[in-house]
């Protein structure tokens, strides 16, 4: 059964295949499949299953790769809202998030 | 005399088996109960018997991760590098930026792993890459980070096949396994909330066109209180089981479906004799309620992105909002009527 699937068309990544030197650290760092190498450039096969963790980000010598980071955690949007600023996963220590 | 190697000291040795402090430990741990003090001290560890060729493994110092990282790695010699997190687990350590590139450079250098080994590999666990770049980590220390499994489980096999990864090896899940492991810790957090809200209904329970009755209170109030406790559970346990069987792709919508249906059957079976305006109303504060507690297992789900969760926050957070008051100004009306 396939449980992973959010939203559709939601999420901030963005691509330009002209810098992608086909490295493949995307693909190796994605936890949930969004790459796949064509020819010899990496491709964006599963858009909606990213999550914006920013592990290609960073990952990307080129910059080929952007994506806003964040955490997909509704206490951490609320908290973020209450106390002002980006929402983190700075629960305490006292949620399963963080 | 050349000194400069006196700083060299043994690091720690570590077993791979548990013994029963850690099983206890992490069962504790599951229940939410003092998680953020349960750490080890960060820095360079020996697992087994580690030589100038073998393995470096970077980990967490949330104590469970250490764990579930020396018991996957039993028989193999390897050297542990525990990057300072503050007792919490990689992948949110990795969000944050403190399992990070400039902490695994700190740990690299102030460990001086270089004279402990004489390969360059840093097997760095996948899901600490949303902190680590690899190409710094190269720049700053002259070690390259390979990327490893998403679970410590596949380390070995991870290994033995020469650094590569089958797609599933790096996929994160999210079994009924891990939904059962998570739960009660969404259970116990809000609890106290819960409290609060049965002990806001108990006294609102002995208002009546009457003035106030305290035998009213108890009688109504118990009952107010178990609507609430099923509401509870049906967000916080029932919704995030079921997870992939409910309808909408939103969890706000997941939990909605099941708070309405639970109470529809609690109305149906149960010997529930209210007034239809007060019955009406608690269907909708249960299912506000179910709603926006699982709408709260977002963080701890895998598959959830932040700009994901705010879409679905502007769409349920108002209508939890509109259901609660309704329901709520319904439940007290039906007491003057």
């Amino acid at each position: 059964m396939d449980t992973q699937k959010y939203l559709k068309n939601v999420v901030t990544l963005e691509y330009d295949p002209a810098l992608c030197i086909g490295c493949r650290l995307c693909i190796e760092v994605c936890p949930h499949n969004v790459f796949r190498m064509s020819g010899k450039k990496a491709e964006v096969v599963q858009r909606d299953r990213c999550i914006e963790c920013g592990a290609c980000e960073i990952n990307c010598v080129t910059g080929a790769l952007k994506v806003k980071q964040g955490v997909g955690c509704a206490a951490a949007v609320i908290s973020g809202f209450l106390k002002g600023g980006e929402p983190t996963c700075d629960c305490g220590g006292s949620s399963s998030c963080c | 005399m050349d000194y400069s190697n006196l700083s060299l000291i043994r690091p720690p040795e570590i077993d791979s088996r548990w013994v029963l402090k850690d099983h206890l430990g992490a069962l504790r741990v599951r229940f939410s109960m003092g998680r953020n003090r349960y750490r080890v001290k960060p820095g360079l560890y020996r697992l087994g018997r580690p030589g100038k060729d073998s393995e470096v493994i970077v980990t967490a110092n949330y104590k469970l991760s250490f764990d579930v990282v020396r018991r996957s790695l039993d028989g193999l010699d390897a050297w542990i590098l525990v990057l300072e997190t503050y007792g919490i687990n990689v992948w949110c350590a990795a969000g944050k930026g403190t399992f990070g590139t400039d902490e695994l450079i700190r740990q690299v250098k102030g460990s001086q792993l270089s004279l402990y080994v004489s390969h360059n590999r840093l097997i760095v666990p996948q899901l600490g890459a949303p902190g680590v770049s690899a190409h710094k980590v190269k720049e700053a220390t002259a070690f390259s980070v390979k990327f490893g499994p998403v679970r410590s489980n596949d380390i070995r096999e991870y290994l033995a096949a020469g650094y590569k990864k089958s797609e599933e090896v790096r996929s994160v899940q999210f079994t009924l396994k891990d939904r059962l492991l998570l739960a009660p810790v969404e259970v116990a957090n809000s609890l106290k909330y819960l409290l609060v809200l049965v002990l806001f209904f108990i006294a609102l329970s002995g208002l009546n066109s009457a003035g106030y009755s305290f035998e009213l209170m108890w009688r109504e109030g118990l009952k107010a209180a178990l609507y609430l406790l099923v509401a509870y559970f049906s967000g916080a346990l029932l919704a995030p089981l079921l997870l992939p069987v409910l309808p909408f792709r939103y969890f706000g919508g997941k939990g909605l479906v099941a708070g309405l249906s639970i109470f529809a059957v609690l109305a149906f079976l149960g010997p529930i004799e209210i007034p239809i305006l007060a019955l009406l109303g608690w269907f909708l504060i249960s299912g506000a309620i179910s709603s926006f507690l699982t709408m709260n297992f977002t963080g701890a789900s895998t598959y959830t992105s932040l700009s994901g969760v705010r879409k679905e926050m502007r769409l349920f957070v108002p209508l939890q909002i509109a259901m609660a008051f309704i329901g709520l100004t319904s439940v007290v009306i039906s007491k003057f009527v």
